[in-house]
């Protein structure tokens, strides 16, 4: 038996949302995990901390934004990533594409616009301060009896 | 097809061209009319491989946009990685279309159906529906040889109206004069006077072209440039 780690098929994936292939969705889609779309949409579909997988089978008519998005079917419909969009072989695509990063394999179909918007480097936390203490002042008169401050 | 005498000397062992070194054996056996075996087999074996070569109507392309970004180009090879990266790392935005695929799908492979207006209007909705002045850069490569004179016009017109002025395009067209079939390639960029080009066999060509029909074609622009290569494309150059 190997004992190399199992590996999840991509066309199996596990713990994503599934739309299977004989399911059709007409409406707006949110989600907050994985989605995994091999039937029919037409809507919008919304998962922007997380990655939206159109299957071999899939046929998007929507609008998607997500993390990511990797297309293996039809979409009709423009896409927005913060991070990549992945056009395999054999897909097809149209509308425009606004992302990050983009891949497109030989033989997929794109007709559209590429606009690629590199995300905003975050904002570098300041390095630690030295600290130098202040001259040493001369300690100030203390109040001696009741509602004198505690020191 | 080669000479059956041509074919008799390569079933008899492995082509000298393939391995690089032309045996002097072979050569003497070919009769001395013909093209030494060596070199008609590398052709042959070259036909279908990708040639990558440069390109003087590319150079002069991105020579004429140099120093800016943020543009809009048009490429109508079809989208593939090597374009895409080389004009967003050029810090443009790209609109893609296969529109040698487009023709097919919209006429069929005969240049007869291209004259019906009705499927010349729907290419074009389908093809350059783009407001006017969209577009900075228009690259057609060669989809245009292989359209008959009355889709020609109506996209060359159509191309007038999306391009901005002092917008450029660039296509290409067969050299041969008398040619009713030119080669169809897929065009990838490899750097700004670099092109690799992939064989996707022939089609028929719309119609005969030559410098002065070409100059008529693009008569409503503001200048036409021409570069010929060794393949026998005419490179054109043309501002708007």
């Amino acid at each position: 038996m190997s004992s190399a780690p199992h590996r999840i098929p991509e066309t199996e994936p596990r713990n994503t949302a599934m739309i299977g292939k004989s399911v059709k969705v007409i409406g707006q889609i949110f989600t907050k995990e994985d989605l995994y779309v091999d039937g029919d949409v037409e809507g919008t579909i919304e998962s922007q901390e997380n990655k939206v997988t159109v299957g071999p089978n899939g046929r998007v008519q929507a609008s998607i934004r997500a993390r990511e998005v990797i297309i293996l079917g039809q979409v009709q419909g423009n896409v927005e990533t913060s991070d990549k969009v992945d056009i395999r072989k054999d897909a097809k695509l149209v509308g425009d594409i606004t992302t990050a990063r983009i891949s497109i394999e030989d033989g997929a179909l794109f007709k559209g616009s590429i606009d690629i918007k590199k995300p905003e480097p975050k904002p570098t936390a300041a390095p630690h301060a030295q600290v130098t203490p202040a001259p040493h002042a001369p300690a100030a008169p203390v109040a001696v009896g009741a509602g004198a401050p505690r020191a | 097809m080669l000479p059956e005498k041509l074919r008799s000397i390569f079933r008899k062992g492995s082509d000298p061209a393939l391995h690089g070194s032309p045996s002097a054996a072979r050569v003497e056996r070919a009769p001395q009319s013909l093209v030494p075996a060596g070199l008609v087999s590398l052709r042959a074996a070259k036909k279908d491989a990708p040639l990558t070569r440069p390109s003087r109507g590319l150079e002069q392309f991105f020579f004429n946009i140099r120093d800016v970004v943020g543009l809009s180009i048009l490429d109508c090879a079809g989208a593939n990685q090597e374009n895409i990266n080389f004009l967003v790392d050029l810090g443009h935005k790209i609109y893609s279309q296969d529109l040698v695929r487009n023709l097919d799908d919209a006429f069929g492979l005969d240049p007869a159906e291209q004259t019906n207006v009705s499927r010349i209007d729907y290419f074009l909705r389908q093809n350059f529906d783009y407001p006017s002045e969209t577009f900075d850069g228009v690259l057609l490569w060669d989809s245009l040889q292989f359209m008959s004179p009355a889709l020609l016009n109506a996209v060359v017109e159509r191309l007038y109206d999306v391009m901005k002025p002092n917008a450029y395009l660039l296509a290409f067209f067969t050299a041969k004069e008398h040619a009713t079939e030119a080669p169809s390639y897929a065009f990838r960029i490899i750097d700004n006077k670099t092109i690799v080009l992939s064989s996707r066999g022939s089609r028929p060509s719309g119609q005969v072209f030559n410098n002065r029909n070409l100059e008529k074609l693009f008569g409503k622009f503001d200048s036409v440039k021409f570069f010929l290569t060794r393949e026998s494309l005419r490179e054109v150059i043309v501002r708007r």
